[in-house]
């Protein structure tokens, strides 16, 4: 498939969980993303996702991030994001996912937030 | 004393002085260059550490003049098997001589020096062409904005005819132009041409020949005469090795009747019920030299008789093989392809069929196509000054229905759009509302049907950039999904799916769609300024 293919490693040695995303999130983006999420459910404070090395995020991708977005709301955990670009922040902005989840502009201000 | 020389090239002249310290032997030491072809030159190379000149026995005008200035060590500063620049050091001020382990020293420094000294001399080479990349990067910008500001905006509307026209810059943008002239008593004058030469320079020339064919034409009735003006003004006003051909024809829009003069250009094919007519008129390029004869010739249309014009950059587009897609091919197509439908694009994607795929487009094409579509009888004392509205083609393709391709689809318009200067914010919005949209032709509209492509078009007009994308659903009724809302696809209530839709909304500042003949298409408009 054209693209970058998709990949995500999840952190949980720090304060919060970090999902950090590489690639394309689009419907190829489906298992990683589940397992992914499968694996951040037992890590530590917040769900923050990592979009530094994103660039293509398509209404797939949204889906996507809606799913993972509702299963950590349901158990009750705060969720975050950084490394967004202008427009990807705007996409966010014009599908209220924005109003769900604190956008950062990077991992540290994610991080700071936190303390 | 020290003296560091940096040399940025093999060549001698290159060298030059960077740095001095230490008390200087004398300052001449400091122009003391090592030409390549001096055998000290290749004895540093190989040595590659701190060397003694004082007894070294070597036939070198360098070593004999550095003797002289004081020198006696020299610490060459070589980087990948390159004299980068040298060392030069004289006597110690304690009069003592160097010691093991100040060479030691000396030699880490110079180890350690060369590779950063080779790291900034990348650095600025890559920065110069940064900006020469940058510098033709704008030209053609100049180039393409001429060219797209004097092409027509509109298409000239004749009851009883038809007139299309396409033009796709190639990358480098050549000199390509077409134009239509309004004339009294329902003539309308067609010109097609194309610059020798490409960028700004093709670009002005075009401009400048463009006006003097619209001066001319409105001085003279006989289009060989308006060849043969703007031949003699060109000549004394077009750069040297600079020529112009043009096809310049006037048709009769009542009666049928069409007169061309043919300066060099392409010859015009016409499909009639009896087969390909090629119309055949001799004259030289314009600009060359002056008092050139213009041959005319004359045409009357029939009904459904059309007309193409081209371009060299569609006879001589090249297949991977190497084969030029030729007059001959031209030919053949415009007698079996052309005969009903979108002759543009069909011949359009004829010769990118040819060319294969991921062919660039080595010249601009130009395409026009008048088609008679009523008879005489029926087109008589009727002539309409309305205009439909016209755009320019920057490209038109099509990707098969396979998941991704719509990434495929995105970088294509992205290159098509480069030379309009779109923001940044505009471009990103116009990338993810033809992602959505092809995606939805290939999913919803041809159902992932390997059988079938997603057409896409990418063209300007008055408003801005209108991308158009065509599948196969147009007799199936797209299923309506439901506003997006946030709330109650996280609550479960609603699948977190059903944005792609609601984004291209949001993206673009127009959103049409059509269907018919079992196509759907839907078109992107997006404002040239201000945008969303």
């Amino acid at each position: 498939m054209p693209g970058t293919e998709f990949g995500a490693t999840v952190d949980k040695d720090g304060v919060d969980t970090v999902i950090h995303m590489h690639g394309d999130v689009n419907r190829s983006a489906q298992d990683g993303l589940a397992t992914a999420s499968i694996e951040a459910k037992g890590g530590p404070g917040r769900l923050l996702f990592d979009f530094v090395d994103v660039d293509y995020i398509n209404s797939t991708g949204i889906a996507l991030i809606v799913g993972v977005l509702a299963q950590a709301r349901a158990s009750g955990r705060e969720v975050g994001a950084f490394g967004l670009t202008d427009h990807y922040r705007e996409l966010f902005q014009i599908t209220r996912l924005s109003d769900f989840m604190t956008i950062y502009d990077n991992q540290n201000a994610a991080t700071a937030a936190g303390k | 004393m020290v003296s560091l020389m940096r040399r940025r090239k093999k060549t001698p002249a290159d060298l030059e002085v960077v740095q001095t310290t230490v008390v200087p032997v004398t300052a001449a030491v400091e122009q003391v260059e090592i030409p390549a072809e001096d055998p000290f030159h290749t004895y540093l190379v190989t040595m590659g550490a701190p060397v003694e000149i004082k007894e070294l026995e070597l036939a070198s005008p360098t070593l004999q003049r550095l003797r002289e200035l004081g020198v006696e060590v020299v610490i060459p500063l070589v980087g990948q098997g390159e004299l980068l620049g040298a060392l030069y050091l004289g006597g110690r001020l304690s009069d003592q001589p160097y010691s093991t382990d100040d060479r030691k020293l000396l030699g880490n420094l110079a180890s350690q020096v060369a590779p950063a000294m080779q790291v900034a001399q990348l650095v600025r080479e890559q920065q110069i062409e940064a900006k020469e990349r940058e510098r033709i990067q704008q030209e053609l910008q100049v180039a393409a904005l001429i060219q797209h500001t004097l092409l027509p905006k509109e298409l000239p509307q004749r009851t009883g005819w038809s007139v299309d026209a396409f033009y796709r810059p190639a990358r480098s943008v050549g000199g390509d132009f077409y134009d239509f002239i309004d004339l009294h008593d329902g003539r309308l004058g067609v010109t097609i041409g194309d610059v020798t030469d490409k960028g700004v320079p093709a670009a002005l020339v075009m401009a400048t020949c463009r006006s003097m064919l619209r001066a001319a034409a409105s001085r003279h009735d006989a289009p060989g005469a308006v060849l043969a003006d703007v031949n003699d003004t060109l000549v004394d006003e077009i750069p040297p090795a600079m020529f112009v051909t043009c096809l310049y024809a006037i048709i009769d829009t009542r009666s049928g009747e069409m007169t061309i003069a043919n300066a060099g250009h392409n010859l015009p094919y016409i499909r009639t019920d009896d087969g390909v007519v090629e119309l055949r008129a001799t004259g030289m390029p314009l600009g060359l030299m002056t008092d050139m004869p213009y041959e005319e010739r004359t045409y009357r249309f029939e009904d459904g008789d059309i007309m193409v014009l081209t371009s060299d950059g569609i006879t001589e587009a090249h297949d991977p093989a190497g084969e030029m897609y030729g007059f001959s091919r031209l030919m053949g197509r415009v007698a079996s392809q052309v005969a009903e439908g979108d002759v543009v694009g069909s011949l359009v994607a004829d010769v990118e069929k040819h060319t294969g795929p991921n062919a660039e487009q080595e010249d601009d094409i130009t395409l026009v196509v008048v088609k008679r579509t009523a008879s005489a009888e029926e087109a008589a004392g009727v002539f309409e000054t309305g205009v439909s509205s016209g755009k320019t083609v920057l490209t038109a393709f099509s990707v098969a229905s396979e998941e991704g391709n719509e990434r495929i689809a995105i970088d294509k318009v992205v290159e098509a759009v480069t030379v309009l200067g779109l923001s940044l914010v505009q471009l990103e919005r116009l990338k993810t509302a033809v992602g959505e949209t092809v995606m939805n032709a290939i999913e919803h509209g041809n159902q992932f049907r390997e059988d079938l492509d997603v057409a896409v078009e990418v063209a300007t007009s008055d408003e801005g950039v209108v991308v158009s994308v065509t599948d196969h659903g147009g007799d199936r009724a797209i299923a309506q999904t439901e506003a997006p809302d946030i709330e109650a696809k996280l609550a479960g209530e609603q699948s977190p799916r059903g944005w792609g839709l609601f984004l291209i909304e949001q993206m673009v500042d127009e959103l049409n769609t059509s269907t018919g003949d079992g196509l759907h298409t839907v078109e992107l408009v997006m404002n040239r300024e201000g945008g969303r």
